[in-house]
């Protein structure tokens, strides 16, 4: 079959290019893995949605407002509400835990991240980011009008450290072994994105805002669009390796994916999009915590813990006049849940959501990037030439994207074990053959590349690791590819259904998410007549 | 000279009795050498040179005496027994000062390894000479004992000069004892060499060139073994020495200096702590109305705790201190809590072994505004780690921790050397809501350091400073608030977790004032 032939020869490409990559170098490796378990979204559950083969209805309930989906958008969706004192509704979760992909993990050394690891000081037209954040003790303040976060959530100096040359260095762009051109470069590209930062539109708004729905929407802006930014930084004149290096990690990094796939918008908006608002020039820090964004999965879980049913896997969603019909599958109980609801929010991706929901068209524009985490549990802290530990730690000469240090928020001067999360997109394939990759090469693969790639960096964590425990996303975040601006507000349907997941804004990022939920609860409280002011 | 004598021409025109006599003359330099490295070793590692030089010479002439007088039981094979002896004191002497400065931190008695190893060597040296005359027994007995004692004595001086002026200038200690080790060696295989092919020992032969190897790549290796042997680059004889699980303590004497180092870094001599911890303490217990109760973080070598002690009026005094170690250590070694005045183990005194930071935090809950003074005694903040004790949130945790009406002091760093360091930390404690008043000190071994008091309310400007100390009197205390122009307050950031600008222009300052 021509469809297997090609993915047989994918698979073999991915391998090779992560070999290139640095990665795995050493796959016969004599020394034992350590021990480690292998998690990730439930694939049982998700593929069973695909499958069907679910009871018929048994139960029956009725209900005002179901959100379906408790990652950032659901959860968001439903402390919106509450927030506005609408109670009569309902969050069904899929899987045991809410938070999606910002969940985290405990052992005994430390908590850590499963997914999304830290929220970026939020910009001023952040409104809806500052409310909550203040709910949560995280904005504790304010000096002279200017918002205050609390220091011990704002991540701990040193923030970010890059391995390059043979040592650790601050920051993440290289400032040493430069030629000219390089720095030429490097400071024609700053220049220009700070430009890009601090300008106004024509309608008064910011070039580039987060959430993005705030950015103007001036014609030569919207433009970039159309463009994918490896080509868009090619037409500036820009050759330079060190920044294409420089670009390519940011994209990675927030988008799981390469800049010739990204949209130049979206390229852009990484660099331009980010001025955030408090006292002592911690604009550009970010907010972090051990367990990374599960601790605001859990802070917003907590205004409505009752409301939440976690284990409810809804599989259809049906127009039943001016009603809704969901049926959920209740995994402990073995039964189908039907509840007629007046609205739904759909707080799942995009392809979940029109494969459930016959009134949700299909957009095949919607790719997501797979990426794969290990956190890695260590008997020392790793050290290296150069700057000591960073929070970011990033190799310049890995196809990884380094590891965050779980540890690094905690007030013990001598921290000794700890925790390091490791982030792999696999975005130099194509989604559909990267996840084909992270579903079928084995477990101990992957952990010996882990090993490998903290091992070049660090010989000096030669036998301190104790656990390599794995966690694959096999759609971990909406890749904005070009033309990707337009796509969120075609793919809407109309009330009583809503949509609310960070791919309608094509950014997958903790702001976009709860600007989707956000603005799907106060659409569905318009519907109901319940009055609220709007946080957008 | 019997230039007829039979005997007298027939050693001359032995090669192997040639290289036999040779051999005493290495021998005895080899031996004597061993013995001086291990009496300078014994003093820089223990001080006390004279008792050092004494008793080694002392226990290695007794044992060359066992050796002579044992030599009496070999009754045959005296060749071969010479060659395996040879070979043995080129393998003990050669790796003995690398071993003892290996084995310092290591080992509990370090004086019984010393001297079973100048034992060991002193008694095969003895029992070389006694074996050598023998076998040169078919030559002239009055000549051969003549040649013998006389290149034994010539080689004892050649070691004696060489010693002092060349070895130990020029190649340390440990090289020095790899390169006598193979001479030693040297001589064993020369001396197979020049046996006739069918008399040869292939054993020892062999064991001879493994032995050699083994020597010069210890030579070769030195540079690394002596950084194995961190001892070894201490200004001052290291005394002790061990790593805990959080930082690596060193203490060191030389006559009446003793000086204890953290991770390296120093951290108090015995010389001039007194006025470092007068200072550090009695501004503050001076300016707290009547200190009941006192807390010391840090501080675990409880020199801080024996002025605060000196005060009637303390009842109870708390110390938290990271390091078990640490603190067993100052309250159970007699030469130091004759120093610290046995403050550890006062009955009003209670010693908490916990990270700073999290004791504070988890103790502003439980005990907050209990504290009538406060004395904050970390390490410099070298790195971020130790950089979190004086940020703005840990002076928040100990400002819940203080009396309405009590008052704390940090030390500060050195406002000459790192004056925007010394003053961020006063910037940084005002930033958590205190009012503050710096001061310093001239501390020899430190040179000019710098305090801060700070309190909820403003601080006295005079101190009640108890009588009997020997450097702080209150005329004294009023002084020390005096800062000269290059030390004068300057505008600095806060420091705070998310910046350390603490480490950072701390580290800056050392380094351009190091070079």
């Amino acid at each position: 079959m021509k469809a297997d032939r090609r993915t047989v020869l994918g698979l073999g490409a991915g391998a090779v290019a992560l070999a290139g990559g640095g990665l795995a170098a050493a796959l016969d490796h004599g020394a034992p893995l350590p021990p480690g378990a292998l998690g990730g979204a439930d694939l049982a559950r998700g593929h069973r949605l695909r499958d069907g083969g679910f009871p018929p209805p048994s139960r029956f309930e009725e209900v005002d407002l179901v959100i379906a989906g408790g990652g950032i958008a659901g959860l968001s969706a439903g402390w919106r509400l509450h927030d506005a004192g609408f109670t009569r509704f309902r969050l069904l979760e899929l899987e045991d835990a809410v938070g999606g992909n910002a969940r985290g993990g405990r052992n005994a050394v430390s908590a850590y991240p499963l997914g999304a690891h830290y929220l970026p000081v939020p910009n001023r037209e952040a409104k809806a980011v500052r409310h909550l954040l203040r709910q949560l003790g995280i904005l504790v303040g304010e000096r002279d009008g200017v918002p205050v976060y609390d220091p011990e959530q704002l991540c701990a100096d040193l923030q970010e450290r890059l391995f390059w040359q043979g040592r650790w260095q601050e920051g993440l762009v290289p400032h040493t072994g430069l030629t000219p051109q390089d720095r030429a470069d490097l400071a024609a590209f700053e220049k220009t994105m700070a430009a890009y930062s601090a300008r106004i539109g024509s309608d008064g708004k910011p070039a580039f805002a987060v959430p993005r729905a705030y950015s103007s929407g001036d014609p030569d802006l919207i433009a970039l669009d159309a463009l994918d930014f490896a080509s868009w930084l090619d037409r500036q004149g820009w050759r330079s390796p060190v920044l294409s290096a420089h670009v390519r990690y940011a994209m990675r990094d927030d988008y799981g994916t390469e800049p010739h796939e990204v949209s130049a918008w979206a390229g852009v908006h990484y660099f331009a999009g980010r001025r955030g608002w408090t006292v002592d020039g911690a604009g550009d820090n970010e907010l972090t915590w051990p367990e990374g964004n599960a601790r605001l999965a859990r802070g917003l879980a907590g205004f409505f813990p009752d409301r939440i049913a976690r284990g409810h896997i809804v599989h259809q969603v049906a127009q039943d006049g001016e009603t809704i019909l969901v049926d959920s599958f209740d995994v402990a109980a073995g039964t189908t849940v039907r509840t007629r609801a007046r609205a739904t929010i759909l707080a799942m991706p995009h392809f979940v959501a029109a494969r459930i929901c016959p009134e949700v068209a299909s957009e095949k524009a919607f790719t997501y990037a797979p990426w794969l985490i290990a956190n890695v549990t260590v008997d020392r802290l790793p050290g290296g030439r150069g700057v000591p530990l960073a929070w970011d730690n990033v190799s310049s000469t890995s196809e990884s994207l380094g590891y965050v240090v779980a540890t690094h928020q905690a007030p013990d001067v001598h921290p000794i074990a700890t925790v390091l999360t490791w982030y792999l997109p696999l975005s130099n394939m194509s989604p559909p053959v990267a996840r084909r990759l992270l579903l079928e090469r084995p477990a101990e693969e992957w952990k010996q590349m882990v090993r490998d790639d903290l091992l070049a960096m660090h010989p000096d964590l030669d036998e301190a690791i104790r656990r390599i425990d794995l966690w694959r996303w096999g759609h971990a975040m909406i890749r904005p590819t070009p033309g990707f601006l337009g796509r969120g507000a075609a793919a809407m349907p109309k009330p009583p259904l809503f949509l609310a997941h960070s791919d309608l804004s094509g950014l997958s990022l903790f702001e976009e998410a709860q600007y989707q939920g956000v603005s799907a609860a106060e659409g569905a409280m318009a519907l109901f007549g319940h009055s609220y002011e709007s946080l957008l | 000279m019997a230039e007829g004598d039979p005997a007298h021409s027939k050693s001359r025109a032995s090669a192997p009795a040639a290289a036999l006599l040779a051999s005493a003359f290495v021998v005895s330099t080899c031996g004597l050498i061993y013995e001086l490295l291990a009496s300078t070793l014994a003093s820089y590692l223990l001080g006390d040179s004279v008792t050092q030089f004494s008793t080694v010479i002392g226990t290695y002439l007794f044992a060359m005496g066992l050796g002579s007088w044992c030599s009496r039981y070999v009754t045959r094979d005296e060749l071969r027994l010479f060659i395996r002896v040879e070979l043995l004191i080129a393998v003990l002497g050669g790796a003995s000062a690398a071993a003892l400065f290996e084995l310092f931190p290591l080992v509990e008695h370090f004086r019984v390894a010393l001297y079973g190893l100048v034992l060991g060597i002193g008694f095969l040296v003895g029992l070389e000479i006694p074996l050598l005359i023998r076998i040169l027994r078919g030559f002239d007995f009055r000549e051969t004992v003549s040649n013998v004692l006389t290149f034994d004595y010539v080689g004892a001086l050649v070691a004696s000069l060489l010693f002092p002026l060349l070895l130990m200038p020029h190649l340390g200690m440990i090289r020095t004892g790899f390169l006598f080790g193979i001479l030693n060696a040297g001589v064993a295989l020369a001396v197979l060499l020049a046996l006739p092919r069918a008399s040869r020992f292939r054993g020892e032969t062999v064991s001879a060139v493994i032995v050699l190897l083994a020597l010069a790549a210890g030579f070769a290796a030195s540079d690394r073994l002596q950084r194995w042997a961190e001892v070894a680059s201490y200004g001052e004889p290291v005394i002790y020495a061990v790593s805990t699980k959080y930082q690596r303590i060193v203490l060191t004497r030389r006559e009446d200096d003793l000086r204890l180092y953290l991770n390296g870094n120093l951290q108090f001599s015995s010389r001039d702590e007194y006025r470092y911890h007068e200072a550090l303490v009695q501004p503050v217990l001076g300016r707290v109305a009547n200190p009941r109760n006192v807390l010391i973080l840090g501080g675990g070598d409880g020199l801080a705790a024996r002025e605060v002690l000196r005060h009637p009026e303390v009842r109870h005094l708390t110390l938290v201190d990271l390091d078990d170690e640490m603190t067993g250590l100052f309250s159970k070694t007699a030469m130091l809590t004759a120093l610290n005045k046995g403050a550890l183990t006062d009955r009003r005194m209670t010693v908490i072994n916990a990270d700073g930071f999290r004791w504070a935090r988890e103790a502003a809950a439980t005990r907050a505004g209990s504290f009538d003074a406060i004395i904050v005694d970390f390490p410099d903040p070298v790195d971020y780690s130790v950089g979190k004790l004086y940020t703005e949130t840990f002076y928040r945790a100990v400002r819940r921790l203080m009396a309405p009406t009590g008052a704390m002091v940090v030390q500060s760093t050195s406002p000459l050397v790192a004056p925007m360091a010394y003053w961020t930390v006063a910037t940084t404690l005002e930033a958590a809501g205190l009012q503050t008043r710096g001061y310093h000190v001239y501390v020899p071994s430190f040179g000019e350091w710098g305090f801060v008091l700070a309190a909820a309310h403003p601080i006295p400007m005079a101190a009640r400073i108890p009588a009997g100390g020997r450097f702080l009197t209150p005329a004294g205390d009023a002084a020390l608030f005096d800062f000269p122009p290059d030390m004068a307050r300057r505008p600095t950031p806060v420091n705070r977790f998310d910046n350390q600008v603490l480490v950072r222009e701390f580290a800056d300052a050392w380094s351009r004032y190091e070079g």
